[in-house]
């Protein structure tokens, strides 16, 4: 298993390296959608909001859904589909090296996209660095929730389209947790709560991940 | 007392549906180790389900079936899979990744020497290609990766959709040879095309499809 | 014998049951001190919300499990889950407009960002989304394991979805029937009413399961006729 994840998430991150999706396509999508929430919120607002981690983890959960879209993609197209299939690899082991490369490309998007909203909409530099220990566990389990309903909507007819509906009210919850705590980050409250759903998110996610991957793939 | 060769494929009225439309509408087919079998007919007859159904890459939906010791109504799919070989005409491959990159990927998963890598490329003639990435590849060039990704997973099924497809002369009598090849170590060949096989150096049984059943054979 | 008695029965019985709960919550019981005639609805809202977040997705979650593990896979477990699901969005649709309808004058808007109410409203667009995937998958094996998994995540949701919703905030009034310490906190006629509406809303809930049940097996059977139909005309182009 964690050989056979080694080798996906390798090969995973090695076609990111070389496509450059993420760097040209996905982050200037993050960006504007950074912009646009300033936008939505009004000049006298967008710099002096308290919303600024909310938007930070909507912008980022969009970001996520194209990009767990491309990292189920670049297995499905029909002939690779058909040559992995015939290799045999174990389905655990898969599950778990995309979902770390996907956790990779994340966080790599998070850290520039929370430094746009330090930019941007002016959250306190100081708070975010708080909140990065955070933010880091929401991601990896947006990373490994994010491979899971990939899985169970690729191949499906309208994919993309069925994806964020199968996915974000289960990313509500993944939301919720990582906002709350970016905010008490900010303002020095508590976030064990906010840990503890995480936690258990990232810790039951990976646990189905692993039992139940096999059972997603198509015939 | 007769020393009966068990077939590598036995179909008995194989269907095939999708969505209710039956793909494969009953097939009965018997295929022996070191026999190249053509599959021909016109488009939508049911060719590429065919050699589908052969790798374990759609479920088999009436009819029953063994192919490589494997039942395919109610065996191990999964392990079907690691027993053939699937060279589609899309090709086979992560198209981001080098020619070196793919076969490394799949030598490791087949936990093959690395060495084999090499060994593969100077069979089908794509050294000079090893580090180039794969989507800057020709046709041709594609074809001879996805034979090479094969030849290190040495399946006892060929299965080859297409392959003569957009090849020139050169290429096809290199697949002959290599054809010829793998017929000589015991393999089974089964290979879709859209009209006869025009070689001179392959004597293979031709099926023709129709509406998803087997309509001649010869 | 017994068996078919009871099914029989099964019917009319739920039909009781639910007139009983009208003619009781109507008008045998008192207005509320309080809420007077409003409060009519406890005896529909709650039970109606106990069936579509824990008896339907209950049902829909236990059968996806059965159908998961090898020993009990079954078509029959993959129908069970799929009509379960569907009538719990039915029933969560209820709850959400018998929510409002009762939050309208006590909250004075159609909504509110509380915790039950959002998270009831996350749950059925979840119970959407399985329909969706289910119709997004034309192999009937791949279309039965996904949704069997959707259904299982779905199902370990409910609390994940549930505990986040109400730290985040709730406006909801607290419990309805027991307090904390499992004190019942209505009395007399009303709690008689309560308890009849749960059991009716649940003898509903099974009445309708069971009735989509029989119409996905007879529409199976008619895809299977067809199928007859579909497998000749094929066979036929071959010899065109």
């Amino acid at each position: 298993m964690i050989r056979t994840a080694l080798l996906v998430f390798k090969k995973d991150l090695r076609i990111e390296m070389r496509s450059r999706v993420l760097l040209w396509q996905v982050l200037p999508f993050g960006v504007m959608a950074l912009l646009l929430c300033g936008i939505a919120l009004g000049p006298s607002r967008a710099g002096n909001s308290s919303a600024g981690p909310g938007l930070f983890y909507l912008v980022t959960l969009l970001v996520a859904l194209l990009m767990i879209n491309r990292s189920q993609s670049v297995d499905k197209t029909p002939g690779t589909k058909a040559s992995v299939a015939t290799l045999g690899l174990d389905p655990a082991g898969v599950f778990l090296g995309k979902s770390l490369a996907l956790a990779i490309e994340l966080w790599a998007t998070g850290i520039i996209l929370l430094g746009g909203s330090v930019v941007i909409l002016h959250t306190s530099l100081h708070g975010a660095i708080l909140a990065l220990p955070s933010v880091v566990v929401t991601l990896a389990a947006l990373a490994v929730a994010g491979t899971l309903y990939g899985a169970l909507t690729s191949g499906g007819d309208g994919a993309a389209t069925l994806l964020p509906v199968l996915a974000l009210p289960a990313f509500a919850p993944l939301l919720i947790a990582g906002e709350r705590s970016f905010s008490a980050a900010l303002n020095h409250g508590g976030i064990w709560r906010w840990w503890l759903i995480l936690s258990v998110a990232l810790s039951v996610y990976t646990a189905i991940g692993i039992l139940l991957y096999g059972v997603l793939e198509e015939s | 007392m007769t020393n009966a060769v068990t077939p590598t494929v036995d179909l008995h009225n194989a269907v095939v549906l999708s969505g209710g439309f039956p793909l494969l509408s009953g097939v009965d087919l018997q295929l022996l180790p070191s026999s190249l079998t053509v599959i021909t007919g016109a488009n939508g007859a049911g060719k590429t389900s065919l050699l589908r159904l052969l790798a374990g890459l759609v479920p088999l939906s009436e009819g029953s079936g063994t192919v490589a010791g494997v039942d395919l109504a109610n065996g191990d799919l999964r392990e079907l899979r690691r027993r053939v070989g699937w060279l589609g005409h899309e090709g086979s491959f992560y198209d981001d990744l080098t020619v070196r990159e793919n076969l490394t990927f799949a030598a490791k998963a087949l936990e093959r020497p690395l060495i084999e890598i090499e060994r593969a490329l100077q069979r089908v003639g794509l050294s000079n290609r090893i580090d180039t990435v794969t989507k800057k590849l020709s046709a041709g060039q594609r074809r001879r990766l996805g034979l090479s990704w094969l030849l290190i997973r040495r399946p006892e099924i060929w299965l080859l959709d297409e392959p003569y497809a957009s090849l020139d002369d050169e290429a096809r009598t290199f697949f002959d040879a290599l054809i010829t090849d793998i017929l000589r170590s015991g393999a089974t060949v089964v290979i879709s095309a859209h009209d006869k096989l025009k070689s001179e150096a392959l004597q293979p049984r031709t099926i023709v499809l129709g509406g998803g059943r087997i309509v001649s054979e010869s | 014998m017994m068996k078919q008695l009871s099914q029989r029965l099964f019917g009319p019985l739920t039909l009781i049951a639910m007139g009983a709960t009208l003619v009781l919550g109507l008008w045998v019981v008192p207005p509320d001190q309080v809420q007077g005639e409003l409060a009519r609805l406890v005896y529909v809202h709650p039970s109606v919300a106990w069936v579509a977040l824990y008896v339907s997705f209950g049902t829909a979650a236990i059968a996806s499990a059965l159908y998961l593990w090898k020993r009990t896979r079954s078509e029959v477990m993959d129908r069970v889950a799929n009509c379960a699901m569907e009538v719990s969005v039915v029933f969560i649709a209820l709850t959400l407009i018998t929510g409002s309808i009762w939050g309208r004058p006590a909250w004075g808007v159609w909504w509110v960002w509380d915790a039950r109410l959002t998270s009831s409203a996350i749950l059925g667009v979840l119970a959407l989304g399985y329909l969706a995937l289910r119709r997004a998958n034309d192999d009937v094996q791949l279309r039965a394991r996904r949704s069997a998994v959707f259904a299982v995540l779905v199902a370990i949701n409910v609390p994940i979805i549930h505990f986040s919703v109400q730290w985040w905030k709730t406006l909801h009034q607290g419990a309805t029937v027991f307090t904390s310490n499992r004190t019942l906190l209505i009395h007399g006629s009303q709690a008689w009413t309560l308890l009849i509406s749960f059991i009716a809303f649940t003898m509903l809930f099974f009445w309708l399961l069971r009735y989509r049940y029989r119409l996905e097996v007879q529409r199976e059977n008619l895809a299977g006729a067809s199928l007859e139909e579909a497998l000749a005309s094929r066979r036929r182009e071959g010899t065109q």
